[in-house]
């Protein structure tokens, strides 16, 4: 039997790269097929392309042994492609039966909910895929989207399924959860394409890697004939440091101090229950916790974007519970926000004025009013080139990079400005094993300068390479703070889940 | 430059479209359309009174459109610029008569100044706040808002207290001759108020380009969440955006009054508030581009007339071209797949 995707010599070009030079792909029945490449390498594009949503500049596609035409995604979804891109198209306000059937409602002419229900649960049984079909999506968690997504697919029988860094916004648990649901998949006939930044999650469950660097498709391999480390060289064309060397602990004044903060939503529900802790100076605290346990909620409370119920926050020793967001900037904190592309950038502007989001109205930027553009310029310049934004155009709108590219300008805003705190939620979402390795090197030189970090992650790899001491939250509650040194996987595992952590209850495992 | 470009391509390709709609139209109903072109642009630019007539009527659409285009780029949709025009033009007329001994230099600023507080509170004081602090709907509070402005007017005028208490037309007194904006050329409607929208869109372009308030305006337009987590003040904000767009509107009518009208009638609408929208819209809320937008609206308006007279064509078939304009802008979407089919038909016939 044929491949069920042939790609043959594709290429896109954009205003200022050529996104896919001359690529070449097969992807056989029934197998995961991973992609790999760096930020900016052109894999989303190729993806795009697949679906229908680009038209490339020259190439052929041949899916199920026939050419396609690409004239747009019905055209991909009818013959049966199914995309969950990077960023999810859903309608946060639809219900999950609605956002499912959009496009191709069951056949009659008013829209009968009780048989789009139906039909959904079916799929979703058959496929272990529990979900509430009357669920509006906007109060879904980022794994439960990302299931609605994969069940549109579905429902629009595809036979391909291609899935543009699935993992990067989920839980190891959910990514797991996900990884089954993959082999689940496979068994039942479907052929899927994976991209993920994530060496260890390719090796897992991928059957054939292909490896792209700017712009070409460099090699196909065998998943089990390679490791991480060749991975890693072959993507980023050069030897790569997987495992990073963190200078001696040397903590110094308390830089931050969060005492008994409570916050609760607009629902009343407690998010945050009584949290104090401290951050020092050349010191990583890292906060580890399951996805929806309030991190977000409390960081967001420290930033002035969410009213505190009580408690108070110190900044060096000053009172700032009650600071606006703006003020504490001031005082010289950064932050890096979750989701790069509702909180973190204007996506219509350019990248210099990206750059200033924060800082425009500094006198570095500014004299009474008037932006100094040349100033703006320049300092776009240089960040775009320290921090390797691809390609370095600065005029270019943040909409215009790709995913891994636009984390890169918000690090390069953030990180840039040697802050006293950095707060950073995620910073190295998405992003390839080069970056990450920059990333972690510049938070830890930042460390190495006496300043004091607070580190939210889902990762917790990346929480126990980075951190000089841990926190662990459950339920809006910390449950712990462990020496980063010391601290073992199963017991911040088990305080994650919300048990509290004794010896022999691991003895007894 | 490239820029520049891709910004004219959409309003160009509207207008052009529109054009040849029309044409199309005109052959079924039985006109030339060639005449009927060719008659409404002499009658829109066939001679300096003609073209000062233009002129003129586009300097309150682009004092209007202004005001609009700010607040779509802020990402608001004040929709009420009529009633704001109205109040500005209240204010500015009351300015006008019932201040007496003042020097020009000062009866003209005081009036316009006054007449862009007046309209930037109508837009900015209940809407904005409306908007910003309770999250109403500033369609509706503009819109409403707007209704109240020209029901005032009626009131004012149609025996109220600004009516002229020497006849029995619902109409205000003159205003006095140190208010007046002098015509640029006699016998026609241009005054020099023109230099006072031309200045207002660059004023309008520095303020929303090169500014840290423009940049935060544009900010809030794109992503509001963004510019609240980079430390913005979002609902400030909006108040402070709403209230500049209906202060270009204000001026728009105190600019009308004290340059064109001289006095205030009474009327159901200036119609400029609403054209204004389809001026923002055509101009992609581009400052400089409102002032071509608005010239090419007003030129439809003063050469329909012309056509009317010389080609037999009704004047109506302009508005019809202004609503097929507004249709193709609106619809750009249309050209964008339209385009997208010719270049699949190219493929496939390289292929064949
Ligand atoms: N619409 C666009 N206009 C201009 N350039 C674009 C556009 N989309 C993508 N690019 C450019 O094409 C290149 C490839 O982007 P793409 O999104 O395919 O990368 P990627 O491999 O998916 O990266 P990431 O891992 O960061 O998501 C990048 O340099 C990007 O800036
Ligand atoms: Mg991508």
């Amino acid at each position: 039997m044929s491949a069920i995707l042939e790609v043959r010599n594709i290429t896109k070009r954009f205003p200022k790269v050529v996104a896919n030079d001359n690529v070449n792909l097969t992807v056989e029945r029934g197998e995961i097929h991973a992609i790999l490449g760096e930020n900016g390498a052109g894999k989303s594009t190729l993806m795009n392309i697949i679906y229908g949503l680009y038209k490339p500049d020259s190439g052929q596609l041949i899916f199920d042994g026939e050419e396609l035409n690409i004239s747009g995604p019905h055209e991909a979804i009818e013959k049966g492609i199914g995309m969950v891109h990077q960023h999810f198209m859903l309608i946060p306000v639809f219900t999950v039966a609605e956002n499912i059937v959009l496009g191709a409602e069951p056949k009659g002419i008013t829209y009968d909910r009780k048989k789009a229900n139906d039909l959904i649960r079916e799929i979703s049984q058959r496929y272990h895929l529990e979900i509430d079909p009357d669920a509006k999506v906007k109060d879904l968690s980022v794994g439960l989207q990302q299931r609605v997504e994969i069940l549109k697919a579905f429902y629009r029988k595809a036979k391909l399924l291609i899935l543009d860094e699935p993992t990067a916004m989920l839980t190891p648990q959910e990514t797991q959860k996900l990884f089954e649901i993959m082999r689940e998949l496979v068994k039942q006939g479907m052929s899927i394409i994976f991209i993920s930044h994530k060496l260890e999650e390719v090796l897992q469950i991928s059957d054939r890697v292909t490896v792209m660097r700017r712009g070409k498709a460099v090699g196909t391999l065998k998943t089990k004939e390679t490791n991480e480390q060749e991975l890693a060289n072959l993507m980023v064309g050069r030897e790569v440091v997987l495992r990073i060397e963190k200078s001696e602990y040397k903590p110094g004044d308390v830089v931050l101090s969060v005492e008994n903060l409570t916050v609760v939503d607009q629902q009343n529900v407690t998010r945050v229950k009584d949290v104090s802790f401290e951050i020092r100076e050349g010191e990583i605290f890292g906060l580890a916790g399951i996805d929806g346990n309030g991190q977000l909620e409390l960081v967001e409370a420290i930033m002035g974007l969410r009213p505190k119920k009580s408690g108070s926050v110190f900044f060096y020793g000053k009172d700032v519970t009650n600071f606006s967001t703006r003020q504490l900037y001031r005082e010289g904190i950064s932050y890096i926000p979750q989701d790069r592309q509702a909180d973190g950038l204007v996506l219509d502007f350019t990248i210099a004025e990206n750059l200033i989001l924060r800082e425009y109205k500094e006198p570095t930027y500014s004299r009474s009013g008037v932006i100094q553009y040349k100033k703006v310029y320049e300092n776009a310049e240089k960040k775009v080139k320290e921090f390797d934004v691809r390609p370095p155009e600065y005029m270019l709108k943040a909409r215009n990079l790709s995913g891994g590219n636009q984390q890169k300008v918000i690090l390069a805003r953030e990180v840039g400005y040697n802050p006293k705190l950095l707060i950073a939620v995620q910073p190295t979402r998405g992003m390839d094993v080069g970056a990450i390795e920059y990333i972690h090197r510049r938070i830890l030189e930042l460390r190495d300068k006496g300043a004091a970090i607070f580190l939210v992650s889902l990762e917790l790899e990346e929480i126990m390479s980075l951190s000089d001491r841990i926190g662990v939250i459950y339920n809006g509650q910390l449950m712990d703070i462990l020496d980063g040194k010391t601290a073992i996987r199963e017991q911040i595992g088990m305080l994650m889940a919300g048990s509290r952590f004794d010896k022999t209850t691991l003895e007894a495992r | 430059m490239k820029n520049i470009l891709k910004e004219l391509y959409i309003p160009v390709v509207a207008v052009l479209i529109a054009i040849i709609v029309g044409s199309i139209i005109m052959l079924i109903t039985g006109f030339n359309p060639i005449t009927a072109y060719i008659s409404l642009f002499i009658g829109a630019f066939g001679s300096v009174n003609n073209i000062a007539n233009t002129l003129a009527n586009a300097v309150p659409l682009i004092l209007t459109g202004l005001g609009v285009a700010i607040s779509f780029k802020a990402g608001l949709f004040n929709i009420g610029a009529e009633g704001q025009y109205w109040i500005g033009a209240i204010v500015g007329v009351w300015i006008g008569y019932s201040f007496t001994g003042l020097p020009w230099y000062i009866h003209i600023p005081f009036a316009l100044i006054a007449a862009m507080v007046a309209g930037g509170l109508w837009a900015g004081l209940i809407p904005g706040l409306a908007k910003a602090y309770t999250g109403a709907n500033e369609v509706i509070t503009t819109m409403m808002m707007s209704y109240i402005a020209i029901y005032f007017s009626h009131f004012l005028l149609e025996f109220g207290p600004m009516m002229d208490k020497s006849g029995t037309i619902p109409q205000s007194p003159v205003i006095k001759e140190s208010a007046v904006i002098p015509f640029l050329i006699k016998n026609t409607q241009l005054s020099y108020g023109i230099f006072i929208a031309l200045a207002a869109a660059i004023f309008v372009y520095w303020l929303m380009f090169k500014t840290t308030w423009g940049f935060e305006m544009r900010a809030v337009g794109y992503n509001q969440r963004a510019a609240k987590y980079a430390g913005m003040n979002v609902p400030l904000n909006m108040v402070f955006s709403l209230g500049l767009s209906g202060a270009f509107a204000g001026l728009a009518g105190a600019v009308q009054m004290l340059g064109v009208q001289h006095r205030l009638y009474d009327s159901f609408t200036s119609g400029y508030g609403y054209t204004a929208i389809v001026v923002a819209l055509l101009a992609n809320n581009h400052p400089i581009g409102v002032i071509f937008a608005a010239i090419l609206f007003a030129a439809l308006g003063t050469g329909s007339q012309y056509m009317q007279l010389n080609a037999q064509v009704p004047g109506q078939m302009a508005d019809v071209i202004t609503g097929l304009i507004v249709f193709f802008v609106a619809a750009h979407r249309i050209a964008e797949v339209i385009k997208d089919l010719l270049a699949r038909r190219q493929k496939k016939e390289v292929k064949a």
